[in-house]
């Protein structure tokens, strides 16, 4: 669903710069820095009116610097500054028990779960899935064009039907989140690894065919190893949109805990702080899974060859 | 040996030209104190193993790499003001063609970047594809074209702006050697017909031998020209002269100025 | 396919018909030899079976799909009684075990085929993923209508698409709201300011470096959870479904075009220098079309993730319309057939906006390798 990472290729730099650290990080610093000081801006900018009006309301006299001051810092501002969300995210993380409802880690922790189990089966079906298609012919004409086209449907918009369904039927929490989860990554990590297992040179396959090797030992020896690359970049496609399933699935019921539930009452209630800081945990729960799936192929990749 | 008249304008005249880059294991010589005179209308090969810096030297006076020391002269001008006043077409290894462009839009690639009117594109495509005897694949796309062909077009397009010089970088190294001799035949003709000056890199020695007025034999480590050896064969030569005596004695000065740069080493 | 297992595989089916003349079809034991239409319909279906079980070659592929479709109207037929519909008995089911067991050889047979021609290899490959589409549609049909399953649970395909033709108004304006509305105007803005600051990005390196790794955190990002803030700025309308679609299509673009604009071969870059192109002369000339293939990903990526966008913003709040809004609300009301209809809505709208992306692309970057093997 989303692109897989992208990187330019190596230039060299004029021999000040050389520091690979320096050329790496330098230029993302600036942006983020060049970001923040934006977002700043903004935040005065469209807090003002808010502000000064409600001075006025007040009929306190006020001076420019008292409206700047308050739009660093009001209680409902129409963009908090960032020191503001930080400020709410800290303290969500860090200002209640970890599984007091106002904790944000009680929130993560629900969405996730349901995240991480949606994931697993997700996985395990697509490439079982995978399997099944590469090894009959049948099946991977009947199917994968199904498969393709249904890349096309927006599959998150099926969420509410799911919800509503198997609550009806008795099955709430965890459960349904999850297999809405695993259904919208089930797809993506299929035809990946479909891609993943056909990708190897026709060349080797013959190879593996002089030796007579059987269709297990060609799966075992050549095709997983020539999957991989295939399956970790499918599979961080696939946690971003089982997080995104997980905070969707938590919508209809009007949920009362996960991400998705505290985006949902944070909109109802006004509470724009707290909106943002549940986005922002939303952003450190999506990078940390993708940065753990990231280790787990470094690792692999090492224990192959890779440099 | 030299039978040329001495007021033949100098194209190319190089002085000492040295570059050196830094790399993880230590400072590469790529060019070393290189000096070289070339005269209008010449054909000058560049021969040597990889690493000797021939296509290093054809990029510098190309003013595609720039040199970290010495002095360079292409056409009267600087490396960079010959470069900017399009005094040269550069054939490369591939043929570069653009393959969203048909055979006929990539020939006037050139021509709509120095802006050319649109009459001029036209009549222009038309000759020089004639030229290279590929008429009637106007309207084709590069991968319709077999590997050959397509570089006879990276050739044609090379010309089209009639450029003083032609630089060529191993232009026929990617295709066989029956393609090749014929390419050679054809490559011999445009240049008595349009009587540029042309600088050849190449891998092969029959091929520059077969081709050149002047052969420059390189070695490695560091980049240094080994041999000058002047070439005068006749000018309606075929490639059936390459059996005679004569051309195997060249040859041989070539292998000799090859092995004495411990080309054939390890 | 081995031609004893096919002559197996039809004889099975035969069998199968056989015993729907014997076992009860309904509860209310008026068997089907006693069902005017449907008995001569079966027998049909099972002469037909045994044609194709005789000839056991490819012929048998036609012979024996004109088999499963008189079957499978057999069965629908039935479902159409009341005492069927509901409580359905072994014998109505060994009809539909029959149709599904022939359409699975004929789907085996279809996809065994080689050494077809051009136009023939191409109408199976367009066949066998549609037999096998309409056998899914057609055995959730006949399971849901036999077994009795609540229409409020989880309604036969039927319900659904003559809940479809019967809310086209309503489907119109959803459509309206969410796709032309939202999506179009959300995914123009995207992509073309995804591109816009590609080009800048490949002019100012440095912008390049800073950018790509932001572009690729933040296409990583639930970014349908900023939709209550865009509700926030840009009220409850479209306006900010289609900022969240903007959001949404911006950083894929960002991070494929960077991509595309730097895939340029370093032979044609030193090409367009020998000519001394101006900047703009080989961004235009070379970089440009050198992308495009890139371009048209992120294109194809983004038409995608704007509908899912649109709608999923809709989620959060909309006032009266909407593909989103339609769904939720439904969902509530437990109206499912309602849902399906609009998920159908949403998966035509998804497949055409993908196809024509696909259509442009296919116009634009004939020349790229990927079309020509």
């Amino acid at each position: 669903m989303t692109s897989s990472s992208l990187t330019l290729p190596a230039r060299r730099a004029p021999s000040l710069f050389r520091h690979a650290i320096v050329e790496r990080y330098v230029p993302v610093a600036t942006m983020v820095l060049a970001l923040i000081a934006i977002w700043y801006v903004a935040a005065v900018a469209m807090n003002w009116t808010l502000v000064r009006d409600a001075f006025e309301r007040e009929e306190t006299p006020y001076t420019i610097s008292d409206v700047l001051a308050g739009t660093m810092d009001a209680e409902r501002p129409l963009l908090p500054a960032p020191h503001q969300v930080i400020n709410a995210f800290v303290d969500g993380v860090f200002g209640y028990p970890p599984l007091a409802p106002r904790s944000l880690i009680y929130h993560s922790l629900v969405t996730l779960s349901a995240t991480v189990l949606g994931f697993l089966l997700g996985a395990l079906f697509g490439i079982s899935l995978a399997l099944l298609i590469v090894h009959s012919r049948v099946l991977e004409r009947s199917l994968l064009p199904w498969i393709i086209c249904s890349q096309m449907v927006p599959v998150l918009a099926l969420a509410p039907i799911f919800i509503v369904v198997l609550g009806a039927i008795g099955l709430q929490g965890l459960l349904p989140k999850s297999i809405i989860s695993a259904y919208l990554c089930f797809f993506p990590i299929a035809i990946g690894m479909v891609k993943g297992f056909t990708s190897p040179d026709p060349l080797q396959i013959e190879l593996m065919r002089t030796w007579s090797a059987t269709p297990r030992q060609v799966l075992w020896k050549l095709r997983w190893p020539s999957a991989v690359p295939y399956l970790f970049a499918s599979l961080k496609v696939a946690i971003t949109i089982s997080l995104v399933g997980a905070i969707v699935a938590e919508l209809p019921t009007g949920g009362e805990a996960g991400i998705g539930a505290r985006l949902l009452s944070g909109s109802y209630y006004g509470q724009t702080i707290q909106l943002w800081a549940a986005l922002v945990a939303a952003a450190v729960l999506a990078s940390a899974l993708i940065a753990i799936v990231g280790l787990v192929e470094r690792g692999v990749n090492s224990r192959m060859g890779a440099h | 040996m030299s039978t040329e008249p001495a007021s033949k304008r100098l194209v190319v005249e190089a002085n000492a030209i040295s570059l050196r880059f830094e790399t993880a294991d230590g400072p590469v010589d790529a060019l070393s104190d290189v000096s070289l005179q070339v005269a209008e209308g010449e054909f000058v090969s560049f021969i040597g193993p990889s690493g000797c810096g021939k296509t290093t030297m054809l990029r510098v006076i190309a003013d595609l790499q720039q040199p970290t020391s010495g002095s360079l002269s292409v056409n009267g001008m600087t490396a960079e003001n010959a470069r900017l006043a399009r005094s040269y077409g550069y054939v490369f290894q591939a043929p570069a063609l653009f393959p969203w462009r048909t055979i006929e839009k990539n020939l006037k690639l050139p021509l709509e970047i120095m802006g050319f009117s649109d009459s001029e594109q036209r009549i222009r495509a038309e000759r020089y594809l004639s030229m290279v005897n590929l008429k009637g694949f106007e309207r084709k796309f590069p991968w319709q074209l077999s590997g050959g062909m397509q570089q006879r077009v990276s050739i044609a397009r090379a010309l089209s702006f009639d450029p003083a010089m032609l630089l060529m970088d191993e232009p026929f190294g990617a295709l066989d050697e029956i393609v090749r001799d014929h390419l050679n035949e054809q490559l011999l003709q445009l240049w008595k017909s349009t009587e540029k000056t042309v600088l050849f890199v190449t891998h092969s020695i029959p091929e520059a031998v077969f081709l050149s007025t002047k052969i420059v034999v390189m070695s490695p480590r560091p980049g240094r020209i080994i041999d000058v050896i002047d070439c005068n064969f006749p000018a309606d030569r075929s490639l059936e002269i390459r059996e005679t005596p004569e051309f195997l004695k060249i040859a041989q000065r070539v292998r000799n100025g090859l092995r004495a740069g411990h080309s054939y080493d390890e | 396919m081995d031609p004893r297992k096919l002559r197996l595989g039809f004889l099975l089916a035969t069998g199968a018909l056989a015993l729907a003349f014997v076992f009860p079809v309904a509860p209310d034991s008026l068997p089907l030899m006693a069902r005017p239409y449907s008995r001569e319909i079966t027998a049909g279906a099972g002469v037909l079976f045994l044609l194709a079980a005789w000839l056991a070659d490819h012929r048998a592929i036609v012979v024996g799909l004109t088999g499963t479709l008189l079957a499978a109207a057999a069965s629908l037929a039935l479902l159409n009684d009341a005492s069927v519909a509901g409580s359905a008995q072994a014998g109505f089911w060994m009809i539909v075990i029959a149709a599904w067991l022939s359409v699975v050889l004929g789907l085996v047979n279809l996809a065994g085929l080689q050494k077809l021609r051009r136009r023939a290899q191409q109408a199976v490959n367009l066949l066998v993923p549609l037999l096998f589409g309409a056998t899914a549609f057609y055995l959730w049909e006949v399971a849901v209508r036999g077994f009795g399953v609540p229409t409020v649970l989880l309604p036969p395909p039927s319900a659904a698409a003559a809940r479809f033709f019967a809310s086209l108004p309503t489907l119109a304006g959803d459509f309206t709201q969410t796709f032309i509305r939202g999506v179009l105007i959300g995914y123009a803005i995207g992509c073309s300011a995804g591109l816009a600051v590609a080009i800048l990005a490949h002019r100012y390196h440095f912008l390049a470096r800073g950018l790509l790794p932001l572009g690729n955190f933040f296409s990583a990002l639930p970014l349908v959870g900023v939709a209550p803030i865009m509700v926030m700025w840009f009220g409850f309308d479209w306006p900010s479904k289609a900022a969240v679609v903007v959001l949404v299509t911006f950083f894929p673009m960002l991070v494929n075009a960077i991509a595309g604009l730097e895939a340029s071969g370093h032979i044609e870059r030193d090409l367009m220098r020998s000519y001394a192109a101006s900047p703009r002369q080989s961004l235009i000339k070379l970089y440009l079309p050198a992308a495009l293939p890139f371009i048209f990903n992120a294109l194809k990526i983004n038409a995608t993730l704007a509908l899912i966008g649109a709608i999923v913003a809709e989620f959060f709040g909309t006032p009266t319309q909407g593909i989103g809004f339609r769904i939720s609300t439904e969902a509530g009301r437990m109206a499912l057939d309602m849902v399906w209809a609009e998920i159908a809505l949403a998966a035509l709208a998804g497949m055409a906006f993908y196809g024509c992306v696909t259509l442009a692309e296919r116009a634009t970057t004939f020349w790229h390798p990927s079309y020509r093997t």
